[in-house]
């Protein structure tokens, strides 16, 4: 191999390597239930926000108790808005910043939005904010989920023949 | 060698295996294993013994005679070679398409679905299994994880969906395995016979836990069977004692509803397993860890510590609110 030629593999090779961080996984997650017993002084989650943005698993993670936890109920699958608000938009009454929606999901909001600090761990909040930020595109493409077979919930439309009235003397056997 | 051989035996646990069959299409199973076992033995050793003589001979020979001897060719040996080539050819294709026939033959008996009329649904998740019997209305029916009861001499069939990935299901003593493939229902019909704990596994690789994704198998006599059924319709009742009261509650207000069902309680999630008998079950978390109150309690503060990347978060619950939830899940029999 010639030196350039190794030097564009070498160059090829640690832009693959770039691509791994966008999978990282872990098992142990902390405990913390956020709004649990101290509501009013409820402590700045430590867990960066971008370790759970910039990250595939985590975006899909959230994806999955978004039914889980039956957010779908109200924001419908792929948030598209229902008994609570759309979330593929870009109106976003109470903030659209990562830090306002975790904030949402562990509060709870007037009119309906439940408190789900008291249930939910914080790492599976911050998955679920990943997965809203997905919602309106604005996470890195390569993270984003792709679309969820669920979405096509119920039947498939049925086949339907016309039925054409069948001649007398015709298509008939002696 | 003998010793040996029976030393393995011995080793094996019968009662896991596929060489105890209790059903017809299991026992089917059986015979061709053992067709195919002793067939490749008896040829293995014929091909061995030949190889000997070979050698042997070949050695004997070589012994007393030149190399140009050796070159030259003998008309005779020749043509008893080329009978020995003929004849063993011939008896191996003999031999391939009996196993053949014998194993289509047997391929088309598992595939057949007897009438049964006694209907469950099993659905696989990562990692555990769902089973639910069907009654003529909703309360009628039962919802239950990773145990499978089944009546002796009444064929049951086994409708069979997976919720997330494909698995398999694997019930050694009773059938073969059966794929569960997201969004395509297969049926299963079990004729056990004989009753009896028997264990299932998922048989097709399916994720981190894979490994620990076991069903408890239950054939009992019909009247048994019944009697379970029945005593698993019952709703759960509201619990007396304090600490189980307590339990109770925090069980409806805390994580624990967010993905499970307790029928009669408040809780009513589906996401994860139903609960509503669970102190019953030989096993907790799909064969993760024995059922006692102890294990329970280890598996509620730490589900990742027994089972790691399974989808049961840490709950984060106190010492005390452990106790409380333990002693309510205990009386849920």
């Amino acid at each position: 191999m010639t030196g350039r030629s190794s030097l564009l593999a070498g160059l090829a090779l640690a832009l693959a390597l770039t691509a791994c961080r966008r999978e990282e996984r872990r098992f142990s997650e902390p405990q913390v239930l956020v709004a649990r017993r101290e509501r009013a002084v409820a402590p700045p989650s430590s867990e960066p926000v971008a370790a759970f943005v910039d990250n595939a698993w985590s975006v899909s993670e959230g994806q999955r108790l978004f039914g889980w936890y039956n957010c779908a109920g109200c924001h419908s699958l792929a948030g598209g808005g229902g008994m609570g608000p759309p979330l593929r938009d870009a109106t976003w009454i109470y903030g659209g910043s990562p830090e306002e929606i975790h904030r949402t999901i562990v509060e709870g909001r007037p009119n309906g939005m439940p408190e789900f600090g008291s249930r939910v761990p914080d790492y599976q909040i911050w998955q679920l904010v990943a997965y809203v930020l997905s919602l309106s595109g604005r996470l890195r493409q390569d993270v984003e989920p792709g679309r969820p077979e669920a979405i096509a919930l119920g039947q498939p439309p049925a086949m339907t023949y016309e039925k054409k009235p069948v001649p007398a003397n015709k298509g008939t056997h002696p | 060698m003998a010793l040996g051989l029976a030393a393995l035996a011995n080793a094996c646990d019968y009662r896991r295996g596929a060489l105890d069959p209790i059903s017809p299409e299991a026992l089917t199973i059986d015979i061709l294993w053992w067709v195919f076992f002793w067939t490749s033995l008896f040829v293995l050793t014929g091909v061995l013994i030949a190889l000997a003589f070979a050698l042997y001979r070949g050695h004997a020979r070589g012994k007393s005679s030149d190399t140009r001897a050796e070159l030259t060719p003998d008309a005779a040996l020749e043509r008893r070679t080329e009978r020995a080539v003929l004849a063993a050819s011939a008896l191996s294709v003999v031999i391939l398409v009996a196993l053949l026939v014998g194993s289509v033959f047997g391929g088309r008996a598992l595939f057949r679905t007897p009438q049964a009329p006694l209907h469950a649904k099993v659905i696989a998740h990562q990692w555990w299994w769902e089973i639910q019997y069907q009654g003529k209305t909703d309360s009628d029916s039962v919802a239950t994880a990773n145990e499978l009861h089944l009546p002796a001499g009444v064929p049951v069939d086994l409708e069979l969906h997976a919720a997330d990935v494909i698995h398999s299901l694997w019930l050694p003593n009773l059938h073969g395995k059966r794929d569960l493939i997201p969004g395509h229902t297969s049926h299963l019909v079990l004729r056990p016979t004989r009753p009896g704990r028997y264990d299932g596994h998922c048989a097709e690789f399916c994720g981190l836990q894979h490994a620990r994704m076991e069903l408890s198998v239950t054939v009992e006599p019909p009247e048994v069977f019944s009697r379970w059924l029945t005593e698993q319709r019952r709703p759960a009742a509201a619990p007396a004692a304090p600490d189980a009261r307590r339990g109770a509650e925090l069980f409806a207000r805390g994580p624990c509803a967010l993905c499970h069902n307790v029928v009669g309680s408040e809780a009513s999630a589906s996401a994860g397993p139903d609960l509503t008998h669970v102190a019953s079950r030989p096993f907790l978390a799909a064969g993760a860890l024995p059922n006692s109150p102890l294990n329970l309690r280890n598996w509620l503060s730490d589900p990742q510590a027994f089972k790691p990347g399974a989808q049961m978060p840490p709950t984060g619950l106190r010492a005390d609110e452990l106790d409380d939830l333990v002693a309510y899940l205990e009386t849920l029999r």
